[in-house]
């Protein structure tokens, strides 16, 4: 038995974890009947992927099995992550066509999350480039699911409920370099932002910053990064040589937790002065390498000791288009009110809703993250409820602390979700923290 | 580096990041394993990430006498070969069972030994090439816990340096690689210490920098030097009422 978390370190739970090789180990697991959960790389905040029984530790399936050089199709098993694919394609002129904001994340994890990222608004979630999975299911026979078929979307966005993700073919985007072009723009106002936001609805990567210190009107006032991928054209005559060089940056690491004291409120809101005043200085359009752009996290690994052994939570919902300003209002109130200001506050738009059990919704998502304490536990509740009353609901990836309750409260879905999962012989097998937590 | 990396006993966790490590500098890797079927997703990993060339060939460590022709039958002769073959089962059995303890022993002794042994010769004949053979820590004390496994390590040790020590000069390099604990199947459900449990890639990166500098003997984790320097310091009066 092993004590095993998310990557907010929030209560571990007691699992027994088996490293997964080949479909074999996974029928085999499965025929033990114990109640269990694939997990890829531990990047879910919370208690996605671990199982009170038996946690399938895939990232021992994790060999590419075939790459289409000419149209960017690649068929590879659950554990590999997005940094492989990164390292093996990229060079060749291939990015994932949608990222969430680590590249440690696993095929797999990417796919039973349906992830996002700043692109949601133009191209929808990671499941709008995957072609088909393979899915073991409670029976032991894998099935292959194609797009737009019911066990495909159920799974898109399932947690791994609906059986254990074995591989997926996924298409990604062609780039001529390895550089962004970021356009940087300061808010004074949370209207200004959402009003940025919508009137660059066409470009192709855009997420904001939100001060969530700041109270009275300059509250909401925010960075918005636009991005575009760099065209040859768009480079300096220098960087044209290697389009895809990518300034090396030194790997940080925090060797020791810091101590729970380190991110105080203090400290808190010294970050997120400095931070909006940082981006204020340099507005407008400059280039950015890819790494920095879309992984700003990934330089310090083990960033998540930062919090210190208690571990931190992430809050994300989603509030559709037309509660979003008064929506995204009261929950920077409610969260200023609290003086519990989070490190980290970021806005994104999300395009229309898909698949069965995906978390976005047409609208605005927001996501915050806070130490875990008492005072945390109880903003949250708070925010559960504003977010309850403006019809959105939350991002189970990040999810570690929600009641069952507000669950089927925010998602009419649970219903057909849990029918789904009885009819197929999912719902006793395929357990994690979390779906027990939530009845799913 | 040119010519192909022969990886033996390749299913093992190490044997992957060994064929990883060596494919990302560009080599072309040969498999070879009891059952090559199982090896396919491994060879199209090969070829898919890095874009090499990867064969997969039939051997039976314990099947001495088909080494030679195995040897001959490869599409060529590597230039690099690693020996991750070996076996650890469980000491109580192996202290019961007398059969088990010699397959034990067959496979981390006799069976590499042997692999490698004509291998050598034929890269001695040719004038080139580079031996790695994964031996263990386990074989530089005899210990009550795992000696059955501890002993053949040390005589594939012992092996390993006697070959190295007449190949020298002769433009052939022998490399012994004791890894220390290894996160791996063989040590799947044990509470190991971390600072003293490496990764398998972690291996992989060792092994080809030890080849590419022409080291002799590695450790993967430094600390093992002077854990393994105090285990083998302990007068044997002492060690015999121990339980390390």
């Amino acid at each position: 038995m092993t004590r095993l978390a998310g990557w907010g370190r929030f209560r571990p739970v007691e699992t027994r974890l088996a490293r997964m090789r080949d479909d074999g180990d996974v029928a085999a697991a499965l025929a033990g009947g114990t109640a269990l959960i694939a997990r890829g790389n531990g990047r879910a905040y919370g208690d996605s992927a671990v199982s009170p029984g038996l946690t399938l530790d895939m990232r021992g399936m994790d060999r590419m099995l075939s790459f289409d050089a000419d149209r960017g199709v690649l068929v590879a098993e659950a554990g590999v992550l997005l940094a492989d694919v990164i390292a093996a394609f990229f060079p060749q002129g291939w990015f994932p066509a949608v990222t969430p904001g680590t590249k440690f994340v696993s095929l797999g994890g990417a796919i039973a999350a349906d992830v996002h990222g700043k692109n949601h608004h133009v191209d929808g979630g990671f499941g709008a480039f995957v072609d088909w999975v393979e899915v073991m299911g409670a029976d032991g026979r894998i099935a292959r699911a194609e797009a737009g078929s019911e066990l495909f979307d159920w799974t898109l966005g399932g947690m791994g409920l609906t059986g254990v993700i074995l591989r997926a073919q996924i298409r990604l985007r062609p780039v001529e370099t390895g550089w962004i072009v970021q356009d940087m723009r300061a808010t004074q106002t949370l209207a200004a932002t959402i009003d940025m936001m919508e009137a660059t609805n066409d470009a192709p990567y855009s997420v904001a910053w939100l001060d969530c210190v700041t109270t009275g009107v300059m509250m909401g006032r925010g960075l918005a990064m636009l991005g575009r991928h760099a065209g040859l054209e768009d480079l300096p005559r220098e960087k044209r040589r290697k389009p895809f060089a990518t300034p090396q940056k030194p790997v940080l690491r925090l060797p020791v937790d810091l101590p729970a004291a380190a991110l105080n409120g203090v400290t808190r809101r010294v970050f997120n002065a400095a931070y909006y005043w940082n981006g204020r200085r340099k507005p407008g359009p400059r280039l950015v390498d890819w790494d920095s752009y879309f992984y700003p996290l990934d330089a310090i690994l083990d960033w998540n000791r930062g919090y210190g052994r208690a571990g931190f939570l992430q809050f994300q919902c989603a509030l559709p288009q037309e509660a979003a300003r008064p929506g995204m209002a009261a929950l920077l109130e409610a969260i200023a009110a609290s003086g519990e200001a989070s490190v980290l506050s970021v806005l994104k738009r999300f395009g229309a809703e898909r698949g069965r059990f995906s978390f976005p919704m047409a609208g605005y998502t927001l996501a915050l993250d806070f130490p875990a304490n008492d005072r945390s536990l109880k903003l949250m509740e708070r925010l559960d409820a504003i977010t309850l009353d403006h019809g959105g609901r939350f991002y189970l990836a990040k999810d570690a602390r929600m009641p069952r309750a507000v669950m089927e409260a925010a998602d009419g879905r649970v219903a057909a979700f849990r029918a789904m999962r009885a009819q197929s012989g999912a719902k006793g097998l395929f357990v994690s923290a979390q779906s027990e937590r939530l009845g799913l | 580096m040119k010519g192909p990396v022969l990886i033996l006993g390749a299913g093992s966790d190490i044997a992957r990041a060994c064929a990883r490590a060596f494919a990302a500098r560009g080599c072309a890797i040969q498999l070879a394993a009891r059952d090559p079927g199982r090896l396919e997703a491994d060879r199209a990993d090969l070829e898919t990430r890095y874009g090499v060339t990867v064969s997969l060939h039939e051997v039976d460590a314990l099947e001495v006498e088909a080494h030679e022709s195995f040897v001959a039958g490869l599409p060529e002769l590597p230039m690099v070969a690693i020996c991750a073959v070996g076996l650890m089962g469980e000491q109580d059995e192996n202290a019961a069972d007398m059969t088990r303890a010699a397959l034990v022993m067959r496979s981390n002794f006799e069976g590499p030994a042997s692999l490698l042994g004509v291998l050598a010769n034929r890269m001695e004949a040719r004038g080139a090439g580079t031996l790695v053979g994964i031996s263990s820590v386990a074989g530089e004390r005899g210990r009550a816990s795992n000696y059955i496994y501890g002993s053949a390590k040390a005589g594939f040790t012992a092996y390993l340096s006697g070959l190295r020590n007449r190949l020298a000069g002769r433009g052939v390099h022998v490399v012994t690689v004791l890894p220390g604990f290894v996160a791996t199947k063989m040590t799947e459900g044990m509470d190991l210490p971390k600072p003293l449990l490496a990764q398998p890639d972690e291996v992989g990166r060792a092994i080809l920098g030890a080849v590419e500098k022409g080291r002799d003997v590695i450790h993967v984790r430094r600390i093992w030097r002077l854990v393994m320097a105090v285990i083998k310091a302990i007068p044997e009066a002492i060690f015999k009422k121990t339980s390390i």
